[in-house]
């Protein structure tokens, strides 16, 4: 066993004890990196400097018997959505490269404070918009469980690192299932909390009242301990949520016995992988062999989520990306003729295409005579789409139900037929839609090798009990304990 | 529902972005699939439903009106394309 095959919290034990130091463990990193991302190609950017200063400074903090937390010293990778001071961020764009944020993301600092060294930025969709990491202006990330495959997306990189052992653990944002399908996708845990745990000051937004960054590691003790240096009220984030913070870990291992779980019929459609069904129908005798109760739930407006995601999010997106105009920062189109060339070269230039498709599309449903037929109608079918999972909880304590119809596709399989990849996402949107917590967990493989991930969701800030669930599962079988074959 | 040339380029000016000949073909296409798409909300009965904007928050959380430290002048545009002393450069304006 590597030093890199430990878990975030195994790894913190040895720190503790004095085993093993900080820096010993980012060089190992850092090591790992230089081994093996030429294949995986999960980095847009190391910060060596900036990991091994902070990995020393937390050396010190354990000899001097003052940790700053129980992860103080151990190396996680960023999402290159999350702002950070003095190190580029992209956004995986064009219209950002060379952009030197003058401060941190509220999260980026948690984790400074809690004494995480940062290795650095990981690739994704280009601001966020896309399921493969395909859209990436830069390069696609490989899957670690095969290289000619996509590792999910949008933070795919974050995912693939994960399970290249690259970082011990990352961040991603999930606006539609961007956390969950990539972790689905690389045999990692990876948990999107309720909307308003966490904070998303200086998150590079893509939708704002959909996006909500999360942890991504390789088990679910570390998604807890990850969660909680995360999830904390943060003044500078309207929508961050003043609720108190659990003990994530206190009940981790309080198992399932007489819990209630939903299995939604609408997440079984016609369409899905028989593989990635079986997998995923065998997590659920699991747990009734553990000693919950399945109980068949129907969330009937699943069908619209797909349709009322993609009116929602563009609209969002085309305004949140107005800002991008060639003026403070980012690219600027040199050779305008005046401010309207200026704006409209320099985007022009600046956005991939699937960027611009979200642009047009939510520039159109917003525009006069199509705001009510479009973005105004999807407001209120998400309300439906809430409404249901507010109904299903009166009778379950949570839902359990696939990620995704397919395991990890070619990469170039779904590139030019936009409407296919979106279709990837159709079990993951609505928990966004409906604000509530979801998260992936590692539940089996398709014969041909490939991870398949099973999806808990719950009610508004029941982070704690999807955690449970999820490692009651976990502790049952070693899905988490197969290494990537990188 | 098939949008026409015409309609994407006005989206496109909408949107400040010069699209090629080629992204205004490309995106007619395909905008028009994802249009057709979500064409079946239009089934929907929404009549008495309220609209969600944001997923969990009743109300907008206020804080106390107190000033803070914010961003020197010299951060703002360090990745500023162009300036003239503490303002954003750009070219004319009035055409």
């Amino acid at each position: 066993m590597q030093l890199t095959d430990l878990s975030m919290l195994e790894l913190a034990e040895k720190l503790a004890a004095g085993q093993v130091s900080s820096v010993e463990a980012t060089r190992a990193c850092l090591e790992r990196i230089q081994g093996v991302d030429s294949t995986i190609r999960a980095f847009l950017r190391v910060d060596e400097k900036g990991a091994l200063a902070a990995a020393e400074a937390s050396d010190a903090r354990r000899r001097a018997g003052t940790p700053a937390s129980a992860l103080d010293g151990v190396p996680v990778g960023l999402k290159d959505l999350f702002l950070t001071e003095g190190l580029e961020t992209t956004a995986g764009s064009r219209i950002l490269e060379g952009f030197v944020p003058p401060m941190d993301a509220t999260v980026v600092r948690l984790l400074r404070e809690a004494g995480l060294p940062l290795l650095g930025k990981l690739n994704l969709d280009e601001f966020a918009m896309g399921s493969s990491n395909e859209s990436s202006a830069y390069f696609p990330t490989h899957n670690p469980w095969d290289v000619t495959r996509t590792p999910g997306g949008s933070s795919g990189g974050s995912a693939a690192a994960v399970a290249a052992r690259e970082v011990y653990g990352a961040l991603g944002t999930d606006t539609g299932g961007s956390i969950r399908q990539p972790a689905a996708f690389t045999n990692t845990v990876g948990l999107k909390p309720t909307y308003g745990r966490v904070s998303r000051y200086g998150v590079i937004a893509y939708a704002s009242s959909l996006d909500q960054p999360g942890p991504m590691t390789r088990t679910v003790a570390d998604a807890a301990a990850l969660l909680q240096v995360l999830a904390k009220h943060d003044p500078l984030d309207s929508t961050s949520a003043p609720v108190k913070t659990p003990d994530y870990s206190a009940e981790l291992e309080g198992g399932v016995r007489g819990l209630k779980l939903g299995v939604p019929r609408e997440y079984f459609a016609e369409g899905m992988d028989p593989e990635v069904e079986a997998a995923v129908r065998g997590a659920l005798r699991e747990y009734e062999r553990l000693g919950a109760t399945l109980v068949d739930v129907s969330l009937p407006h699943t069908q619209y989520a797909l349709a009322t995601y993609y009116l929602i999010a563009p609209a969002e997106a085309s305004s949140n990306l107005a800002r991008y105009d060639g003026v403070r920062y980012g690219l600027r189109a040199k050779d305008a003729k005046g401010l309207k060339e200026l704006y409209a070269l320099t985007r022009e230039r600046g956005f991939g295409a699937e960027a611009k498709r979200r642009i047009m599309l939510g520039t159109y449903a917003l525009s006069a005579g199509y705001y009510d037929a479009y973005y105004l109608r999807a407001q209120k079918v998400r309300t439906l789409i809430r409404e249901d999972f507010t109904r299903a909880f009166q009778q379950v304590d949570a839902l359990v139900a696939p990620i995704s119809p397919v395991a990890p596709f070619k990469l170039g399989e779904k590139v030019n037929d936009p409407l296919s990849m979106y279709l990837t996402d159709v079990y993951t949107l609505p928990c966004n839609l409906a604000g509530v917590p979801g998260l992936s967990v590692p539940c089996g493989f398709t014969n041909a090798g490939l991870p398949v991930g099973l999806q808990v969701l719950g009610r508004a800030f029941d982070e704690a009990l999807l955690l449970r669930i999820a490692r009651a599962f976990e502790r049952e079988h070693d899905f988490f304990r197969r290494l990537a074959p990188v | 529902m098939a949008l026409t040339l015409e309609q994407v380029r006005h989206v496109a000016t909408l949107a400040r972005l010069a699209l090629t000949p080629e992204e205004e073909q490309r995106m007619a296409t395909q905008l028009s699939a994802v249009l057709d798409a979500v064409e079946q909300l239009q089934s929907l009965d929404v009549g008495d439903v309220e609209p969600t904007s944001h997923a969990t928050l009743a109300d907008s959380l206020l804080r106390e009106d107190a000033t803070r430290p914010s961003l020197s002048p010299e951060q703002v545009l360090a990745n500023a394309p162009a300036k003239v002393g503490t303002s954003f450069a750009v070219p004319k304006i009035i055409e």
